[in-house]
């Protein structure tokens, strides 16, 4: 049910970003989604791609510091109201969500919400609980 | 205006009485530090020389170097040659890692401090009246007290106003009428500045003279203080583990050079590569023998200070040798708004936190007349995290722990792995864009 996500750290000058999805590309790594973090001094790249394994190795050798988090790929309704009503459920719980984005593509009708809990595995049973949809990284992957 | 001296035959005596007196101390100290400091009776064991060696002045280069890592291999007390129930005060200053450098004092050594420091105020034209503004540190740091005792001695006012507060000093130095102005040079500027920024006039003001120290500054930086504070700036020279200030100080009749209290304080030029003992006059490592102190005396203590010693005559009639005003450092120290910081404590600091790897560069810079210090620290993958939260958190730690140690601010850059120049596989770890 997790989905595996590369952070990597940034600093704050011209030609970071490109070099990344440089190497990505230049090993045949497709970027799925992303999303990019920053404050004055610093960023962090969050990234899901279709090669994990690669990607972390390729950045490492590319000399960037690289982290792999696990996170989770929520199916969201894609209408009014879809993604208040699964952070209504989060608040409920009193989950810990540090920070979310979008995916890309869409799961058939609906968004994909990209999640990272402090309680992983607690989150996942709460929202399954109540019934959302959880993607897996090979399901993601294949949208 | 006729020279005013606070101890006139010595400071105008001739050489060879001079090195008279210097030789009888010199062996005298020997003798006494051999028997009562291991650590130097060690040393001068290695180097095959025994107290009844010393038989002129020459013979000093007979002698083993002092170095700052002598005094944190003995830490805190161990190079002490006095009982402590002797010793009446300790200062301390930056060691090269995590434990400072201390120094101790008996009475009559705090009675000397005064007289070489109320020598230097009178030598600066100070004297009994003068309302002294004495805005150097007070606290562990020798330039407040040091100072403090001096004007007391020479019986001038002291105004104990410490660092900081600058709009507060603006106010004291109106009110009280301070004629006489004690600060790091930098922190004149500053002064200058709030006065500029509070529409006080100095020239409106009373002072007269500024004593300024405990960090390099140029001609450059005399002329402006000079023309900003309606004063004369001169220097003073002095370190903890030789005394603190009043080791040596510029009279009002030469720029070149600070008069050295030789009868206390004995000094050499060295190369800092070989260890020679270089010719009059030339350029090298300031090196300094403590003729007279009891508690915590040095033989040949190597300041890493980069000058030369002046044996001209000066026209203020001072016989005592002058040291020109220093011009670098044999070792990386970096002073950084009066506090010396060596990129070794900053090592220390990070090695001391889970995780991070002791990667960094420190960048000096000098914005307005305030130095700023940036640690800029490669983020490894052991601290990495995805969260903004927990990557600031650690810049912040690190900040809060170079305050702690160091007692100085400065701030955390984060940044890439490898970004940090390296020469020749060397890191450099300062980048120092001050142009002093």
């Amino acid at each position: 049910m997790r989905v595996e996500q590369i952070a990597v750290f940034l600093e704050n000058k011209a030609g970071r970003l490109s070099k990344i999805t440089g190497v990505l590309a230049e090993n045949g790594i497709n970027i799925r989604s992303l999303s990019l973090a920053d404050t004055a001094d610093f960023g962090i790249l969050r990234l899901i791609v279709d090669k994990v394994e690669d990607a972390e190795r390729v950045l490492k050798e590319g000399g960037f510091t690289v982290g792999k988090t696990n996170v989770i790929a929520v199916e969201v309704p894609d209408k009014v109201g879809g993604l208040a009503s699964v952070l209504k459920i989060i608040e409920n719980a009193a989950l810990n969500l540090e920070y979310m984005y979008a995916f890309v593509n869409k799961s058939g009708e609906n968004a994909v919400m990209i999640f990272r809990f402090e309680e992983i595995e607690e989150a996942i049973q709460v929202l399954q609980d109540n019934g959302i949809v959880i993607l897996s990284g090979a399901e993601i992957c294949a949208l | 205006m006729s020279t005013l001296f606070w101890e006139e035959e010595i400071e105008t005596l001739p050489r060879a009485g001079l090195q008279s007196i210097q030789l009888i101390r010199l062996q005298h100290l020997i003798a006494r530090v051999y028997t009562t400091v291991k650590p130097y009776r060690d040393k001068m064991e290695a180097a095959g020389v025994r107290p009844e060696d010393i038989t002129s002045l020459d013979d000093l280069t007979r002698l083993p170097f002092t170095v700052k890592d002598d005094l944190r291999d003995n830490y805190p007390f161990g190079m002490f040659t006095t009982p402590m129930d002797e010793v009446v005060r300790v200062h301390a200053s930056s060691g090269t890692t995590g434990k400072p450098t201390v120094v101790g004092y008996t009475e009559k050594d705090i009675n000397l401090w005064a007289s070489v420091m109320a020598r230097a105020l009178t030598c600066a034209g100070a004297h009994r009246g003068d309302m002294v503004h004495n805005a150097y540190g007070y606290g562990l740091f020798t330039g407040g007290l040091g100072a403090h005792y001096g004007v007391e001695k020479m019986g001038a006012t002291v105004i104990p106003v410490s660092g900081g507060n600058t709009k507060r000093q603006i106010t004291i130095m109106k009110d009280f009428g301070s004629t006489v102005l004690l600060s790091t040079p930098s922190y004149a500027l500053n002064l200058a500045e709030a006065m500029d920024e509070l529409k006080v006039d100095p020239a409106a003001l009373s002072l007269r003279v500024g004593i300024f120290g405990a960090e390099p500054w140029s001609e450059n930086m005399r002329e402006e203080v000079e023309r900003k504070l309606n004063l004369k700036a001169v220097d003073i020279y002095g370190l903890s583990e030789v005394m603190g200030p009043g080791v040596a100080m510029e009279c009002l009749q030469t720029t070149r050079g600070m008069h050295v209290f030789e009868d206390h304080f004995l000094p050499e030029i060295i190369d800092p590569d070989t260890g020679r003992v270089l010719p009059p006059g030339e350029q090298g490592e300031l090196v300094f023998t403590t003729l007279t102190k009891e508690a915590f005396p040095v033989i040949r203590y190597r300041t890493r200070d980069i000058s030369r010693l002046i044996y001209d005559t000066c026209e203020c009639g001072r016989t005592l040798v002058r040291m020109e005003k220093v011009t670098g450092r044999s070792d990386d120290m970096l002073i950084i708004r009066g506090v010396n910081v060596f990129p070794s404590q900053v090592e220390h600091v990070l090695m001391g936190i889970e995780g991070v790897e002791p990667h960094y560069q420190i960048v000096v810079e000098r914005h307005g007349n305030l130095d700023t210090m940036l640690v800029q620290v490669e983020v490894s993958g052991s601290v990495f995290s995805d969260e903004i939260r927990v990557l600031e958190r650690l810049a912040k730690t690190i900040e809060a722990e170079i305050k702690d140690m160091l007692g100085v601010t400065c701030k955390v850059k984060l940044v890439e792995p490898r970004t940090i120049q390296r020469s020749e596989g060397k890191a450099q770890r300062v980048i120092d864009k001050r142009n002093i």
